[in-house]
């Protein structure tokens, strides 16, 4: 619903009918702590027939069956980590919504913080070599520049 | 009549854009006054005939003409006037026709009130202007034309969507726009600069208040989308990383650092190259957005390919405008003399830090967005970036930039005094320690990082408050000096202070209602009590209400204290659109304080219960409230004397101080 609303805005697409959102009461599971994890979990899933919604948001059907299947997993005893390998070896890499370190995601992962050093690196260059700059005395003032300075402090002190 | 009158006036504004983007570049080669003073009434006459097609398409809304296509496919009688008014660019074509009479109308506004610029500059500028004015023009006649006729017109229209029935189509679609397109001016302006081949700290001073004014468009515009999807969702959520609201977060980002590389450029002649290029950056990344959002290309890179003629013309602009500018940029920004030296520690140094974080955060948002339509493109293969990931790489980037964003005001041109800033800024952090050891004790449970979250919220904060105190010396001059000196105190720095403080409020915002807000789903029945933080709500039963193109199913809730005391009622509603036959959830709020219960309802169950959820949501309107505090520094900045009276004219006198030789 989420992504029919964005979409709606900004496409201007004609929406669908679309029905309330999300996890329904009869999915959650009893055990509180099972079911916190259930939700954290379900909001790094993909559901992969929508546009770009977590499982957890989602009103797909498959999104649907997706809940159930994470809690599933969970009342069977699975560890966090185990429960998304299980997901994604059954429907690839898709369903995360962060993606794995790889070499397929290198680029995607490696450029906020190479694009934050590499700018750092480059300030320090350039701070380096400005300093040198400062360092150099101003240059003294021309005979002109002597005069018109002498003419315009007299001015100003006698106006 | 009308319509063909609309399609004849947006002709002939295409005309006149070709004239405006060619004679005056051709007087400023060849030195020819007359044609480069052809450039401001142009832009007036451009602007005339734009808000006429502008115009005739709002007739054509407002008196529901059906043979029109655009209006059949998009109102109907029925709908209520604003928001027959509102459907206009609540559509493809609609908008486009928002975009370009919002583009010409500051064409207008430069050729009115440039009087100061000098006259090369502004020809240039209104040129580069018409450039884009033009293509826009052409795409809209080409491929986007609302004024298209259908032969036999129908009885009634279809409807608008019934999601975009809401007060928020009315501001939220123009302020965006009004941002996106602000960043033009800074465009024009600097491909102009670049041109000429000449920039120097004055053209910060006159491109300054355009991005300012584009900025805090953008900002309440952003803010605004925000809160509607918020209220409209169902489930309180405000910020989802969609490639949609990225497109329009990147050129924020890009834009608020070029706010600041401004000021360099302005006060200090420095950062002049750097000023040029995130200029080109800001309007290239709102082409950008105007190209993800209206190519298809986001719902699926094969509904682009299906459909291409919209989105490959967009995408010509793209590349012309985009590669055509960054081009220019390298070949002529190396004739520009960098200027004004200073040490890391300074005011400067601590812009360049912002800027540094500031565009970092904005390539995340940007790789973010397209890796994966790039690499399906480029490989076939599938991935998700979603909110996981930008929250894991935007936030350690710009929670940096907000511990430092205090220390910035503080400092000196030119060579700072760090520790001088720290000792000010010791009870800002003495208060933010307080603050994260109260968010420790007081909520137990929630994530571990909030509570810092909360401490820099309230650094933010109260640095603000200190750079105030510290430049009218409260506390060290007698109430009448130091309200004289707050009266005298720039606009300016009064609007850096807003800004700022404005800033600390959204994040403290965000921090408390994510962290710390409580969620109930549950099914209920008539006489059934949920309980939420400390309210509890009572279901009384399910009634039907008549909308003017709408019925709503309602649940009543009355609300009160766990004590007893009554406190309201909230009435959520499912409502149904026979045009459409569409069902939206109309969440019910109350607002409390700053805090807000959010219910929403879900489909009525068999045995007469409903299923609902409910969320109280702490502090959660700061989010936009901080928004507007923003927004009210930008204006207080914007009134700033230096501002409004305008850049000197200091030709003469700068010539005659330069060092002979």
């Amino acid at each position: 619903m989420r992504r029919v609303f964005l979409l709606a805005l900004a496409l201007f697409l004609l929406a669908p009918a679309f029905t309330w959102a999300a996890v329904q009461p009869d999915e959650m599971l009893r055990n509180s702590a099972l079911e916190a994890r259930a939700r954290t979990l379900s909001q790094q899933l993909r559901c992969m027939v929508c546009q770009n919604e977590s499982i957890d948001e989602s009103d797909a059907p498959l999104a649907h069956d997706l809940r159930v299947l994470v809690r599933e997993r969970l009342q069977a005893g699975d560890s966090d980590a185990q429960v998304l390998d299980f997901l994604v070896a059954r429907y690839g890499e898709f369903v995360l919504l962060k993606p794995r370190l790889s070499w397929r995601t290198a680029i995607l992962w490696g450029l906020p913080p190479g694009l934050l050093l590499s700018g750092i690196a480059l300030l320090v260059v350039a701070a380096t070599r400005r300093r040198g700059r400062m360092q150099e005395p101003a240059p003294n003032l021309t005979a002109t520049e002597q005069a018109r300075l002498k003419k315009i402090l007299a001015d100003s002190r006698n106006p | 009549m009308i319509a063909e009158l609309g399609h004849y006036a947006l002709m002939l504004a295409l005309g006149l854009a070709l004239i405006q983007g060619t004679m005056p570049i051709i007087g400023t080669r060849s030195n020819d006054v007359v044609l480069m003073s052809m450039a401001a009434p142009t832009a007036l006459a451009q602007f005339a005939f734009v808000a006429m097609a502008f115009t005739a398409l709002a007739i054509c809304y407002v008196i529901s003409d059906f043979s029109v296509l655009n209006v059949f496919e998009n109102s109907n009688s029925q709908m209520p006037f604003i928001y027959r008014l509102t459907s206009i660019w609540g559509n493809h074509e609609g908008s486009m026709m928002l975009w370009v009479s919002i583009l010409t109308f500051f064409g207008a506004l430069v050729a009115v009130f440039g009087n100061n610029l000098p006259a090369v500059l502004k020809a240039n500028a209104l040129a580069v202007q018409a450039w884009i004015a033009a293509a826009f023009h052409l795409f809209i006649l080409m491929t986007s034309n609302p004024f298209v006729r259908i032969p036999q017109a129908p009885f009634e229209g279809q409807d608008l969507n019934p999601i975009l029935q809401d007060p928020g189509l009315a501001f939220h679609p123009p302020l965006l726009y009004l941002g996106y397109v602000g960043f033009s001016i800074a465009f024009s302006f600097a491909i102009a600069a670049l041109l000429e081949g000449r920039i120097d700290a004055a053209w910060a001073r006159w491109v300054r208040p355009w991005v300012l004014g584009a900025w805090m468009c953008l900002t309440v515009g952003i803010a605004g989308g925000s809160y509607w999807a918020y209220y409209t969702l169902g489930w309180g959520g405000f910020w989802f990383w969609d490639p949609v609201e990225n497109a329009s977060l990147m050129p924020w980002l890009a834009g608020t650092a070029l706010l600041h590389s401004a000021v360099v450029m302005e006060k200090r002649g420095a950062l002049k190259i750097w000023t040029i290029l995130l200029a080109i950056l800001t309007f290239s990344l709102s082409l950008i957005g105007t190209f993800l959002v209206r190519s298809g290309v986001l719902t699926s890179v094969h509904t682009f390919a299906t459909d291409p003629m919209r989105g490959v013309f967009i995408l010509a602009i793209l590349v012309v405008f985009i590669g055509g500018a960054l081009a220019l940029y390298g070949w002529r920004a190396p004739l520009l003399k960098q200027g004004g030296l200073f040490a890391p520690i300074s005011r400067e140094g601590a812009l360049v830090f912002n800027n540094l974080f500031l565009t970092t955060a904005c390539a995340s948002v940007f790789i973010g967005t397209l890796y994966p339509l790039a690499l399906e493109a480029l490989t076939g293969a599938k991935i998700s970036v979603g909110p996981p990931f930008f929250n894991a790489t935007f936030g350690p980037l710009f929670i940096p930039l907000m511990v430092v964003m205090p220390f910035g005001p503080l400092m000196g041109w030119k060579r700072g005094d760090l520790l001088g800033a720290a000792q000010r800024l010791l009870a800002a952090a003495i208060l933010a320690a307080l603050a994260t050891a109260a968010a420790f004790a007081i909520e137990q449970g929630g994530p571990v990082l909030a509570p810092l979250g909360a401490g820099v919220a309230v650094f933010v904060m109260a640095g603000a408050v200190i750079d105030v105190a510290e430049r009218t010396l409260v506390l060290r001059l007698p109430f009448r000096a130091v309200l004289q000196r707050a009266i005298g105190l720039p606009r300016s720095a009064w609007g850096t202070a807003f800004a700022h403080f404005g800033l600390g409020v959204t994040l403290l915002g965000i921090v408390a209602a994510t962290a710390w807000g409580s969620e109930r789903i549950a099914e209920m029945k008539v006489g059934d009590n949920l309980d939420i933080a400390h309210y509890r709500l009572t279901f009384t039963g399910l009634f039907s209400r008549q909308g003017p193109n709408y019925r709503d199913m309602v649940g009543r809730f009355i609300v009160r204290r766990m004590n007893g005391d009554l406190i309201g009622v909230m009435e959520p509603s499912r409502r149904s659109f026979p045009s459409r036959n569409m069902t939206t959830t109309e969440a019910a709020l109350m607002t409390r304080g700053v805090s807000q219960l959010y219910l929403s309802l879900g489909d009525p169950m068999q045995n007469g219960g409903v299923a609902v959820r409910l969320y109280f949501k702490p502090q959660v309107l700061l989010i936009w409230l901080g928004a507007a505090i923003m927004f009210a520094g930008g204006a207080l900045s914007l009134s700033d004397r230096r501002l409004r009276v305008g850049a000197p004219q200091p030709a003469k006198t700068k010539a005659a101080l330069r060092p002979a030789g």
